[in-house]
């Protein structure tokens, strides 16, 4: 049930694949050494606590992250590929949308940028107006997006990443500080974009709760992958009930597992 | 896959991206009056105060008057894009945009598209207004002077964009106005001519963009036709916009620390 749906042969199986990646942030390393790999079409989701390099993963996995170090390809090419741009669809933390446009002119400019020139323009409407819909922003498509709430103005952030049909979606805490109401419409909305578009999410979030909603968890702490595993995988293998409980249970023993290494010392 | 754009690598200027980016520069402003109505009508009162300052020489309304009318685009395209710029990169969309097949000479290119066309319209109204309801006293062609008022702008716009990455809040960005633009309003020949200063700062002037512009536009006010001293001067602005252009553009970086 877990296998990638059959076909043909794919040369590059999955989506992400970091050997020894390595980040250094000024004085800090903020990612040590890390080994995983994000399968195509599914849902991997990223957890762990505020400050444990979900973000700059993130960051380096777009391609906007600075002194990166060790093997980190997407979709078969290294990452920062001039070609990936086009494939990908990331959402920052912050939703970057200009305030000054609406709704509507905000997904028109990215639009022109991903999918230039006069002939492409009704193909561009209709990503537009989908990308609306999806987000269900279409009652507030003419609004300024400095006027909308700060849910609003995440949900504009997002849909500037759904235009274009991208292979790849790399959301960042996009979950924060909604409702329970839309943060369950959003996870079905990636929900149906992994299993009609074909598209793989990785998704971050310190919420544990919504890692029951993955098909893929990695879970992170100070710069460290602590599992990398399914929710149901986890929460056996550590006979906890929930993912939260897991996740306690493995910094649990990552820490007394730190203490033994010093005390042998 | 459902892909519906073959993923291409991104041209290093691409038409259609740098006319989306300057429409949507201009969209923003649109939704901004207030900013408009400031950047236009601002230089014109600005020439009306100058004119009833040397109500009893008309004169020296004439030289100082024509070299303004070279300095005011330069400064209010500064002003605009250094802040326009800056919010660019604090918002995220800065990001966002080189995360995306955007060519960097296309968000400069697109932002000069955009401001550049603003400054024809500040030129124009101040240009009229200078000629015809004030009485300014220049012998060459009006378009000459708009010619150099549209480069001023765009060298303005350069500066703006360059600086605006060396500050880190509007606070700091509004401070490189005086920091860059006033030493140059004070060496340009406006005041008193160049070669009447201390040589040292004679020589600071004459590597300055803005002596030039003013230059440019004093040629304008004294003869009838294009002189090669201000061919000179043009090209000399034009080359200093597009040279600050490409500085502008190393600055803007896909990758962050």
């Amino acid at each position: 049930m877990m296998n990638i749906t059959s076909g043909p042969p794919d040369p590059h199986p999955h989506a992400v694949r970091a050997e020894a990646l390595t980040v250094v942030r000024g004085p800090r390393t903020v990612l040590r050494g890390l080994g995983f790999t994000v399968p195509r079409g599914r849902i991997t989701g990223l957890l762990g606590p505020s400050g444990c390099g979900k973000s700059t993963l993130m960051r380096a996995i777009t391609g906007t992250q600075a002194k990166v170090g060790g093997t980190l390809e997407i979709l078969g090419l290294p990452a920062g590929h001039a070609t990936l741009r086009s494939r990908i669809g990331y959402v920052t933390q912050a939703p970057s949308v200009y305030d000054d446009l609406t709704v509507r002119q905000n997904l028109e400019y990215f639009a022109a940028v991903l999918d230039p020139g006069r002939a492409a323009a009704e193909r561009r409407r209709d990503h537009v107006g989908r990308a609306i819909a999806d987000v269900d922003l279409t009652a507030h498509a003419d609004a300024l997006a400095g006027n909308l709430s700060g849910g609003q103005r995440s949900r504009v952030s997002l849909a500037v990443a759904l235009l274009g049909a991208p292979e790849l979606l790399v959301l960042d805490e996009p979950t924060v500080g909604l409702d329970p109401v839309l943060r369950r419409d959003l996870w079905n909305l990636f929900h149906h974009i992994a299993d009609t578009r074909g598209a793989t999410l990785l998704v971050s979030s310190h919420v544990m709760d919504e890692a029951e909603r993955c098909h893929r968890l990695l879970l992170m702490r100070e710069g460290e992958i602590l599992a990398d595993d399914t929710p149901e995988a986890l929460r056996s293998r550590t006979g906890a009930d929930t993912v939260e409980a897991a996740f306690l249970h493995l910094v649990d023993e990552a820490v007394a597992a730190g203490r033994a290494k010093e005390t042998a010392r | 896959m459902t892909t519906t754009t073959a993923p291409t690598a991104p041209r290093a200027l691409s038409a259609a991206r740098t006319t989306a980016t300057a429409a949507r520069v201009l969209r923003q402003l649109r939704h901004d009056p207030r900013t408009i109505a400031l950047m236009l009508l601002v230089p014109c009162l600005m020439l009306i105060l100058l004119r009833y300052v040397f109500d009893g020489s008309p004169h020296t309304f004439d030289t100082i008057g024509a070299s303004l009318l070279g300095v005011f685009p330069l400064i209010t395209m500064f002003l605009v894009t250094s802040i326009a710029t800056l919010r660019e990169r604090t918002s995220g969309t800065l990001e966002r945009l080189l995360a995306m097949p955007l060519g960097k000479g296309d968000l400069i290119a697109g932002y000069a598209l955009a401001f550049g066309a603003l400054a024809i319209v500040q030129s124009a109204l101040a240009t009229g207004l200078a000629l015809w309801l004030l009485g300014l006293d220049v012998t060459g062609s009006a378009w000459l002077l708009l010619l150099v008022a549209l480069l001023d702008a765009l060298l303005g716009t350069a500066l703006g964009l360059f600086v605006s990455a060396f500050a880190a809040s509007e606070f700091q960005a509004v401070q490189f106005m005086p920091a860059v633009i006033f030493p140059q309003l004070l060496l340009c020949g406006l005041f008193t001519p160049r070669p009447d200063m201390h040589p040292a700062l004679e020589a600071i002037s004459d590597v300055l963009p803005m002596s030039y512009a003013v230059d440019a536009m004093n040629e304008v006010l004294r003869h009838t036709d294009v002189t090669t001293t201000f061919v000179r001067d043009v090209l000399i602005v034009a080359g200093c916009a597009l040279l600050v252009l490409g500085l502008g553009a190393v600055t803007l970086r896909r990758r962050t620390p």
